[in-house]
């Protein structure tokens, strides 16, 4: 033993020193910090809405990226319920929760699609033919079909082979114009679902 | 948001003391599950995937309402949904669904178990959050969980949990399976109104038949910060094992309490050994005889 001589002893502990300096200079792997995750919505632009799911109308808050600042374009990520909606006071459905995903669906329908009779596929047509397509038909079928007076002779004014299917998360305001476009058609099949 | 560690009462393999001047002052949080209150709806389940931006796998039907089968890590809450034929009430069966995740316990048995400093810690409203930065994967925390819920993805290699909407509760706001349960059978507040609300509706359940109603908060790991009200609060296993006593588990406990000084001191002594034999016996020299009995020896197992 005690074959260390003065000189090794001092390179050893001069080594060990300065290591553990460096160490303390911030060589070493700092104390890791803990954070929650930060909010997302803080300046988020808060948009309200109505589900569009069942008659029941829950109200929506929709945030959507930016503050509609001109070069922003808004896209909604993130949908919860709206506390002051007197309908469902901020709760929601499953179908209502996930509502993310059908606004951002590849299977969302977004512009209007015909398809021939007898034909196995859907075209795309322009909004346009659309509703000329639509007018045209019930143009055709209310010409045809008409009741102007009954067999008393008395007037009716009504048209009995169509009917007409609105939307069910509508306003009352929506509500009342759909019903007064379609009634003065003559139609009397016809389910609003107003309960909005 | 270096200072957010002020609100850190606890850190996993952290021997320094967090700092802990900061208390809840006005309470912690919790979150009360009404199970009998209950329709399994799923609502608390889109809601926790939608918020934490998670989506898991589309999975496979087994026949039962339950989706997914089992926690995930993109999964951090689950009906459990659990038939029961009360042989009280003649054999009537009895839908017990429980919202299942993390209950946030006060003496948390994942953060006891982790070995990474800092993956998870425990905040001074009662919230337990994995930090996944600083998680290594090795899946402690589920061996020393009372409840098994921490799932590794197979993607990062990093645990998951239910963080309580940490996010959400820190700017103010309810979690999200809170606020969208259309049932109220998810209440939030601190934990003290819980206890009242549970109160209530434990009266208003016994006044109802259910004799056996009781509020869920296990003393065993110091009560919880997501608590239940059961109809059965004397069999709590018919909740799809929802355990009656839950502790941390013996080993968790013998391994990060004494286990750790007696190692130490295993390892101490064992040097201090050492350094005793070394000044009074020295190390083991070798002479010239030793060296040529050796190399005889060598000669001899050569030639047979």
């Amino acid at each position: 033993m005690s074959d260390m001589t003065r000189r090794q002893f001092l390179a050893i502990t001069g080594s060990t020193l300065a290591g553990s300096s460096l160490a303390l200079l911030g060589f070493s792997p700092g104390q890791a910090l803990a954070e929650v995750r930060q909010f997302k919505l803080s300046r988020a632009t808060e948009t309200r809405n109505t589900c569009p799911y069942c008659s029941v109308s829950c109200g929506l808050l929709m945030y959507s990226l930016g503050d509609k600042a001109k070069n922003a374009t808004q896209s909604i990520f993130h949908i919860e319920g709206d506390p002051d909606h007197p309908v469902n006071r901020g709760t929601l459905c499953p179908k209502g929760a996930g509502l993310i995903d059908f606004v951002h669906s590849p299977n969302r329908l977004k512009y209007p699609e015909y398809r021939a009779p007898g034909s196995d596929r859907w075209q795309r047509i322009s909004w346009d033919e659309a509703m000329e397509r639509v007018a045209r038909l019930m143009k055709q079928d209310r010409d045809a079909n008409f009741i102007a007076k009954n067999a008393d002779g008395q007037t009716v004014n009504r048209w009995l082979t169509t009917g007409m299917l609105a939307a069910s998360a509508s306003s009352n305001e929506a509500g009342y114009i759909t019903h007064k476009v379609i009634r003065s058609l003559g139609v009397l099949a016809f389910d609003n679902q107003a309960r909005v | 948001m270096a200072l957010q560690s002020l609100d850190i009462v606890r850190r996993s393999a952290t021997t320094t003391h967090p700092p802990t001047v900061r208390k809840a002052q006005t309470g912690t949080v919790a979150k009360l599950i009404d199970t009998t209150k209950c329709i399994g709806c799923k609502a608390c389940q889109v809601a926790c995937m939608e918020w934490n931006d998670l989506r898991d796998e589309i999975g496979t039907n087994v026949g039962g309402y339950q989706n997914p089968h089992d926690l995930t890590d993109q999964s951090w809450t689950l009906m459990r949904f659990a038939e029961y034929e009360n042989p009280a009430r003649g054999g009537d069966l009895e839908w017990l669904i429980r919202k299942d995740g993390c209950m946030h316990c006060a003496d948390p048995g994942c953060l006891k178990a982790c070995p990474a400093p800092g993956a998870i810690v425990q905040y001074a409203n009662g919230i337990v959050d994995f930090q996944e930065e600083n998680c290594i994967g090795c899946g402690y925390c589920i061996a020393g969980c009372p409840f098994n819920i921490p799932r590794i993805s197979q993607r990062d290699h990093k645990a998951y949990k239910c963080t309580l909407c940490s996010d959400r509760v820190a700017v103010g706001l309810e979690p999200a399976c809170i606020k969208s349960c259309p049932t109220g059978a998810l209440v939030w507040g601190t934990k003290e109104d819980m206890h009242q609300h549970a109160a209530e509706r434990v009266e208003d359940l016994k006044s109802r038949g259910f004799d056996q109603a009781g509020v869920y908060d296990p003393p065993g790991v110091g009560g919880t910060h997501v608590m239940y009200v059961l109809h059965h609060a004397d069999q709590p296993e018919l909740y799809n094992g929802l355990p009656e006593d839950p502790r941390i588990s013996l080993s968790t406990r013998l391994w990060k309490g004494v286990t750790k000084p007696l190692a130490l001191a295993g390892i101490a002594l064992t040097a201090l050994a050492g350094f005793f034999h070394f000044i009074r016996v020295g190390r083991n020299e070798t002479h010239e005889s030793d060296e040529q009995a050796a190399a005889q020896a060598t000669e001899r197992a050569r030639h047979g």
